[in-house]
């Protein structure tokens, strides 16, 4: 009790060996990491093992996730962007899982930690990047230049088209990373506060039912965020996938 | 006996969806004719709007992002060249510059499917 950023700690189950100086370790982070894949593996083969034409409950979760997010990349990048969906299902499977799991108590929450989704997202940025300039080669240059712009204030707005798109990646990260991180502080304050007030006698756990109650509503908050988050995190992605596919104005 | 009642039930079953299928038939019929039937074009593009708070959440970053970045430049320019506080000066004004960008881009961008979100 007490610390709120205890649950954060990286702590090592056992090494694989070194790199140089640095030891490389499986940590509680991995071990989680590994955990959310092979659970994602695990429903979706087992709840597709036996297709059946009227889809049962568990079938019909793996299904309706598979047409939710390629009804949220035929709306944000068309039938081209269709291409991407093996990408975009896994960073939203994974990142809605890992979400989920956190939720749980005494878990670890891999997406409070932003070297996992500057990852991710790094991983989005670069696909743009590679993909941007192997479909459309130096078209995509494209993306930096609008059209409609008069000659004389056009290098200031190519600055500023530059640098909009290098941000991309930090909000892409920072967005899901701060959100995770800040409701499960909230969660662990306010649940805090419960056992502090009730450590000063009759009275305290008479005063300790509100923070009770925030935290019940709190939990319920957090769930939407969980699943919220991991939607933005696809949708933005297909939208940054769409200026690969389509970079003209 | 419990084939029977089985029997039967079904037999109500399939009763009561016809009769629902009819009255959802009828329904649509008089949503038509009032006009506030969900225009079929219309509801593909309203369901590929992020819901409301999806897009608060990308507001709330976008113009912080933004601005770091134009920091984070500005600062290393200075580093290198010498320029202190040229370059951080002028890269945080592009950088607020190219949040406020991302800020109405977020909110207006991903509604024409198929098409670039730059508008």
């Amino acid at each position: 009790m007490g610390d709120p950023i205890h649950q954060f700690q990286i702590q090592n189950l056992f090494m694989f060996g070194q790199m140089g100086s640095n030891p490389i370790a499986f940590t509680n982070s991995a071990l989680f990491m590994v955990i959310i894949a092979l659970g994602i593996i695990a429903f979706l083969m087992l709840t597709t093992a036996r297709r059946s034409l009227v889809p049962g409950r568990l079938q019909s979760i793996s299904e309706l996730s598979y047409e939710f997010v390629a009804d949220t990349i035929k709306s944000t990048a068309g039938t081209e962007g269709m291409k991407f969906l093996p990408l975009v299902f896994t960073l939203f499977m994974f990142i809605l899982v890992a979400n989920l799991i956190g939720l749980i108590p005494y878990t670890f929450t891999i997406t409070s930690h932003i070297i996992i989704t500057a990852a991710l997202a790094l991983t989005v940025f670069i696909t743009v990047l590679v993909y941007g300039f192997w479909k459309n080669g130096l078209k995509f240059f494209k993306l930096f230049v609008p059209s409609g712009i008069p000659i004389y204030i056009l290098p200031l707005i190519v600055f500023i088209e530059v640098l909009s798109f290098i941000s991309r990646p930090i909000s892409h990260s920072v967005r899901l990373f701060a959100n995770m991180l800040a409701g499960h502080i909230t969660l662990k304050v306010f649940a805090g506060f419960v056992t502090m007030l009730g450590g000063l006698g009759y009275l305290g756990w008479l005063g300790a039912t509100l923070p009770l109650v925030l935290v019940v509503a709190l939990t319920a908050l957090e769930l939407l965020v969980a699943f919220l988050q991991a939607y933005v995190f696809a949708i933005l992605t297909c939208i940054y996938l769409n200026d690969a596919i389509h970079p003209g104005h | 006996m419990a084939n029977g009642t089985h029997e039967k039930d079904e037999l109500k079953r399939k009763s009561d969806e016809a009769a629902l299928s009819a009255r959802l038939k009828s329904l649509g019929e008089r949503l038509r004719k009032t006009g506030a039937a969900p225009h079929p074009e219309k509801s593909v593009v309203q369901s590929s709007d992020p819901s409301a708070i999806a897009r608060g959440f990308r507001l709330s970053t976008e113009l912080v992002a933004g601005v770091l970045v134009g920091a984070f430049i500005g600062w290393l320019l200075d580093r290198w060249l010498g320029i202190t506080p040229w370059g951080l000066i002028v890269f945080l004004l592009l950088g607020f510059a190219a949040g406020v960008l991302n800020v109405i881009r977020a909110a207006g961008a991903g509604q024409n499917p198929g098409t670039s979100s730059r508008k």
